[in-house]
């Protein structure tokens, strides 16, 4: 039945006059800033609510009682409110942003809720945003300056004017009928030409394996099996390209060939290592590690780049609402306890002029992903306490948003399997068209008219609906009513259900699934990507029972289907068969290819030392303000770090709470003193001049980030996610083989497994005719437990007198160093890891904060040994003095000693200790046999006084400097 | 002696209720979580508890505003039977989400016994979201559950925290003692930004009823109730664990014991 319009009423509810509201204000600096030439005297902020199916008087009654604060706010019916009618009457102008019909407004349902609670029943809600600005402005620049700052056309309407006219959409239920694709008679342009319009993003071998399967079938497809297949076979999904065949060839000539790269290099590692407390690596969401006698811990990072780069808000919100789904559907379900995000950008303070088209500018993507992280984290209730930025110009049109969950499960949940007979029961949030294609979106391309094209395969996020599912979800888990469930991820019903009836066969009835709204077809119904959904595999006894716990928490439940014991994936629609494959072709029908991948060493120049600089001082100063090494308070403080109260070790320690941690501790379970340490690294500095060392020189540092607060690297499990440009092309492949390799030697040679990992391929822009590839980025994330977090320790120096200490080697390694960057130096020698020195290094550092003699530890990285003492005394409000030259030294390519070296080099491997001058003794008891040195002691100065290579006073420094120089770049985020 | 009985309401969006429910367990006190949803249709079983705790969250994504959804639901059959607890003797304490939630229903400040909404914890200053630790001075001895001159260093996690209400009615609190809690500098005195992490005028924390047996407050004591919680443990500094003192106090005063 088609509703043409329901009688609304409109409310609309301001901040009383002379009363601060932040968010006007915000909005006006927003504004502001993108209308530089156009002096704004005031905005006002008004909430605007259409009610449907309700009248006036009911209308005021909501608004009295739950729209409007009635300390601060006031409101009115259909009228603007007093103070925003009277600036109106002024000649401000007004903008109005709402959502697309469609697009999930989580405010909608909660509006129902509380007026369903005074007695009130609105048949439909649908908010809307709206400025009044006073200025000399035209409604079109208004609405130019609104697009830029206030709103996103992706998923926004802007309108101006002070009327407002909103029905609310009624879809009718689409028309139902079976829908078939001739392919087996076509051409291979034609088969092309299907998969292009229909979205699938399946090569030309690939439509052609759908084509002969189909012709032995003697039938046409159905799109529903067609648009199931492409999910399936999506790069996202299936890792075609890492998991494929490669044929290599190497810098000198030399070639290898992988049958499966991945398998042959990452997990081939962790099979050989076979370490004992690896209780799930590489077969579900997440791999899992022993935790104690009861529980497991387990991590999962996932990358949510492409929906992230057009609509960085809901991108990265729902990325991070994907990734802790992803660890609800380890196992029987695991209970998230800290999350993680790594984010890659263009620098904030890009010129306007050198924004490719298309592209949203760094700060705003920033400003985005941040917020999006920050409301779906803060809301879910999991503490975000670890994490990085990384800038490079190349991201300019292809940011990266990693985000990662940490979970812990009971161990009898960690394994799983759907059996014969289970019923597919779906909870959580309802169907609509959001996401459609966001699995081979994904998987493709970035290009100038993505946002237009692509709109579709944004979703927005809301967490409430995904933190009533967590709630839910563990009671069942407990009383062991679940005997398999996945996350719905990319790809949909079709992927979750593909997937978790693989071994059995499954059937489905679309019809049951409840949608947000009419009008989804068969196949929207079946690969959308609306968020907040589980599949659970549940005993047809159990199902009253789960039933039943979903819905004491208004979580919605269905029962979609069944799972089957004849192996093939049937779908049904009101009755209709629409689809019917074999599980066998959906999950091995896939067509292998062998890639090419080549690697040629870039022709770089040796290390040119700058001829003139402003001294060792101000490249220290430069280095903290760097873009990279600069701050992240602005971002971090937006995040809940404490919830859950198991905050051991926080991202931010010292005296005044800015030093930057080395890695994050957390105790998963209340009062219990054993925790867990999460760490990361990252360095796309290195992947230009050689991505084996990139790889390795990521584990290193992550480990060591685990080391400085305590942890022990060697009992660590690490995480790989590559982000690379296109790997359809050789050079491209080439590196990602390499750091492959560099993971697998690395993984081997520290003991440390990989359980788990992504790949996010094809992050390339083309604007313009030029393609800007992002540079090759692999993240290594590393978790270990800690017995007892009592034992750990913070990176800010703590006593004037103490001794402080370098552990392992210095090399001249500048390649890709920050002191490179600063100056705009290419080429050098990078730095090598070597890991038996490095895990000596690690082992030797371990022990001496076990046995308690380390006040302070932190690791050399960005900026060398200078860096680390200036933040260690900094954080720590006192002054350092070190002897540099004493540092264990080595000559390499790039040079012999000189200070700049000394200083700056970013040789992995290194940690600097604060030892008692008590506890010296011990200190170097316990750390064995490996190069160190006592290089000088923490003062009261205030001053950063390091020494160089004739041991003069090469930088002297107040700490105050230095604090500014470090805090200063992000403080506001990065300008307005 | 028989346990004292508290009860963690929660809802979908309430996301501290397991450290809020670990440290009354750690204070004594036996812990039920209990959903509002069931308290709608039996408020009655609120008879049973002694420690009435709303904890921090987002329920229903505050979305309108803080607390609004929460207060809404509460209104017609939850809040009479809270408001009946009170009078019988019951202790109320809400934190963060909870404080705003109070306020929204008119449980506090509540000068009068009246019942109506009369201050609203608005948007902080900054105009965003911020975790960070505060130092927190108990200013009066009104509240049951707190010990006058006290300082209680723990976090703050909210975007909406700045206590708002008109003059008069805040001269009233001050009067009174109701104002309960104030940001306090790093070495007492005045705290600039960020110590008054939300720009609440009179570096108002934390207020309680004129009973003094409901108390609100934006920051989470909760949060520090272990050895390892304060951000410089490490330096081995004092005041680790000191949020566990609210919660002590208030299950001796539940007990009788104080």
């Amino acid at each position: 039945m088609r509703v043409d319009s329901i009688a609304s009423t409109l409310v609309q509810v301001t901040v009383r006059e002379g009363l601060r509201d932040p968010t006007a204000a915000h909005a006006e600096e927003s504004l502001q800033a993108v209308l530089p030439g156009t002096p704004l005297a005031s905005v006002r902020f008004v909430m605007a609510y259409v009610l449907e199916g309700v009248d006036a008087e009911q209308a005021a009654r909501c608004a009295a009682e739950v729209l409007a604060d009635p300390i601060t706010q006031e409101w009115a019916i259909g009228s603007l409110p007093g103070p925003a009618a009277a600036d109106a009457e002024s000649g401000a102008h007004v903008v109005s942003v709402m959502r697309m019909p469609g697009v999930t407004d989580p405010v909608e349902a909660s509006c129902r809720r509380a007026f369903a609670a005074i007695g009130v029943d609105a048949s439909g809600v649908r908010t809307v945003r709206r400025y009044v600005v006073t200025g000399e402005l035209s409604d079109d620049e208004l609405r130019d300056g609104a697009r830029r700052a206030l709103a996103n056309e992706v998923i926004e309407e802007i309108r101006t004017g002070v009327e407002l006219d909103v029905q609310l959409p009624h879809p009718a239920p689409a028309s139902f009928q079976r829908v078939d694709v001739a392919i087996r008679a076509v051409d291979d342009a034609e088969l092309e030409r299907i998969s292009r319009d229909m979205c699938l993003s399946l090569t030309l071998l690939e439509m052609q394996a759908v084509q002969a399967f189909f012709v032995v079938e003697e039938r046409e497809p159905s799109d529903i099996e067609l648009e199931t297949l492409a999910q399936t076979w999506s790069e996202h999904c299936k890792h075609k390209t890492l998991a494929g065949a490669v044929d290599f060839e190497g810098p000198d000539g030399e070639t290898r060939r992988y049958e499966n790269l991945l398998k042959e290099t990452v997990f081939a590692a962790t099979t050989t290592l076979d370490r004992e407390d690896c209780l799930s690596v590489f077969v579900d969401n997440a791999g899992v590690i022993s935790f104690d006698d009861e529980y497991g811990v387990c991590m999962k990072v996932e990358t949510h780049n492409h929906p992230s780069a057009i609509e960085p808000y809901g991108g990265a919100g729902t990325g991070i609402g994907g990734v802790i789904r992803d660890i609800l559907g380890t196992g029987n379900g695991a209970r998230p306890f800290m999350n993680t995000d790594v984010f890659c950008f263009a620098p904030p303070d890009l010129a306007d002029e050198d924004l490719p088209k298309g592209c949203l500018h760094p700060r705003r993507l920033m400003h985005g992903v941040v917020g999006g992280v920050r409301d779906y984290g803060n809301r879910m209730g999991i503490p975000t306490s670890s994490g990085g930025l990384f800038f490079d110009e190349r991201y300019v049109g292809n940011p990266l948003v990693y985000a990662g969950t940490v979970g812990l499960i009971p161990r009898r949940h960690v394994e799983k399997a759907a059996r014969p007979g289970d019923v597919i029961v779906a909870v959580g949030g309802r169907t609509g068209r959001d996401g459609i294609h966001g699995a081979t979106f994904s998987s493709a391309e970035l290009h100038e008219e993505s946002e237009t094209v692509s709109a579709g395969a944004v979703q927005i996020g809301n967490p409430i609906e995904e933190k009533r599912v967590l709630d839910a979800l563990l009671v069942a888990r407990d009383e062991d009513l679940l005997t398999a469930l996945t996350d719905c991820g990319a790809g949909g019903f079709s992927s979750a259900v593909g997937e978790m009836g693989e071994a059995t066969g499954a059937e489905v009835h679309l019809e049951r699934a409840p949608l947000k709204y009419q009008g989804l077809t068969y196949s929207e119904i079946w690969i959308s990507e609306a968020q907040e959904r589980m599949v659970l595999a549940v005993a047809p006894e159990n199902v009253a029972r789960v039933r039943e716990i979903f819905e004491a928490e208004d979580v919605e439940v269905t029962e979609l289907g069944t799972f089957s014991d004849d192996g093939r994936l049937t779908i049904y629609y009101a009755g209709t068969l629409v689809g019917d494959m074999p599980m066998s072709f959906l999950h091995d029908g896939l067509p292998r290819v062998s890639r090419r991948a080549v690697w040629k060493r870039p022709t770089t120049a040796e290390f040119a030392w700058p001829e003139s600089s402003g001294g060792a001082g101000s490249d220290l100063r430069s280095i903290l303000g760097s873009w990279n090494v600069c701050s992240k308070e602005w971002v971090i403080r937006q995040y809940d770090h404490e919830v859950q109260g198991g905050s051991a070790i926080k991202p931010l320690v010292g005296l005044r709470a800015d030093g930057p941690g080395d890695a994050a501790v957390a105790t998963p379970l209340p009062g219990n003193p054993r925790g867990v340490a999460v760490a990361s690294g990252l360095n796309p500095c290195l992947g230009d001049l050689s991505p084996y060392d990139m790889a390795t020189n990521a584990v290193d540092e992550a480990l060591r980030n685990l080391c400085a607060v305590g942890a022990d690297p060697r009992r660590a499990a690490l995480l790989d996610n590559f982000s690379w440009g296109n790997t359809n092309k050789p050079d491209r492949l080439g590196s990602i083989v390499l750091a492959s390799e560099g993971l697998h030697d690395a993984a081997l040679a520290f003991g440390t497994p990989f359980v788990s990992g992504k790949d996010s391929l094809n992050n390339e822009y083309q604007s313009g005719g030029r393609t800007i590839a992002i540079p090759p980025t692999l993240l290594v994330s590393a978790f270990a437990v800690v017995p007892d977090v009592r034992t750990c320790i913070t990176m800010d120096a703590k006593q004037p007198g103490n001794r402080l200490y370098v552990v392992g080697v210095t090399r001249a390694e500048m390649g890709g160093s920050h002191f490179a960057l600063i100056h705009g130096i290419e080429g050098g020698t990078v730095p090598v890891v070597r890991p038996d020195e490095s895990g000596a290094v690690f082992d030797g550092v371990h022990a001496a904060i076990a046995g308690g003699t380390v006040r302070a530890c932190h690791d050399a990285s960005e900026g060398g040994l200078a860096l680390a003492l200036a933040e260690m005394a900094f954080a720590g409000c006192v002054g350092v003095d070190a002897h540099l030259v004493h540092t264990p030294f080595e000559e390499t390519d790039d040079g012999g000693v000189r200070d700049e070296v000394l200083l700056f080099a970013e040789s992995p491997g290194r940690l600097v200790c604060e030892v008692p001058p008590d506890d010296a003794q011990r200190f170097e008891e316990l750390l064995g046999a490996v190069p160190f040195a006592a290089i000088g002691r923490v003062t009261d100065t205030g001053r950063v006084q390091l020494r160089g290579t004739r041991d003069d006073l090469v930088v002297d420094e107040d700490i105050e400097d230095l604090r500014e120089a470090f805090t200063a770049p992000l403080r506001h985020g990065g300008g307005a | 002696m028989s346990a004292v009985k508290s009860a963690v309401i929660r809802t979908a969006g309430t996301n501290c209720d397991s450290e809020t429910v670990h440290a009354l367990q750690r204070a004594g006190a036996e812990v039920d979580l209990v959903h509002l949803h069931v308290l709608m249709t039996q408020p009655e079983r609120l008879d049973a508890y002694g420690i009435v705790v709303f904890p921090g969250g987002f329920t229903y994504g505050d979305d309108i505003a803080s607390g609004a959804v929460f207060a809404a639901e509460m209104k017609s059959r939850v809040l009479p039977a809270i408001r009946t607890r009170i009078a019988d003797g019951a202790l109320v304490l809400g934190i963060c989400n909870g404080f705003q939630i109070l306020t929204r229903s008119g449980l506090l400040p509540d000068t009068d016994g009246g019942g109506t909404q009369q201050a609203s914890l608005q948007p902080n200053v900054s105009g965003r979201f911020e975790c960070r630790w505060i130092r927190l001075e108990v200013v009066s001895d009104r509240c049951v559950m707190l010990e006058r001159g006290q300082i209680i260093e723990c976090p703050v996690a909210h975007a909406e925290g700045r206590f708002v209400t008109d003059a008069a009615l805040r001269e009233t609190l001050l009067e009174r003692g109701q104002v309960a809690l104030r940001y306090t500098g790093p070495n007492g005195g005045e705290p600039e930004y960020p110590w008054n992490p939300n720009g609440s005028r009179d570096n108002i924390a934390g207020v309680c009823d004129s009973t003094g047996r409901v108390l609100g407050l934006m920051p989470h004591p909760e949060r520090n109730v272990e050895s390892w919680h304060h951000p410089l443990w490490t330096r081995g500094a004092p005041g680790a664990g000191a949020g566990l003192a609210v919660f002590d106090r208030a299950v001796r005063v539940a007990r009788g014991d104080a």
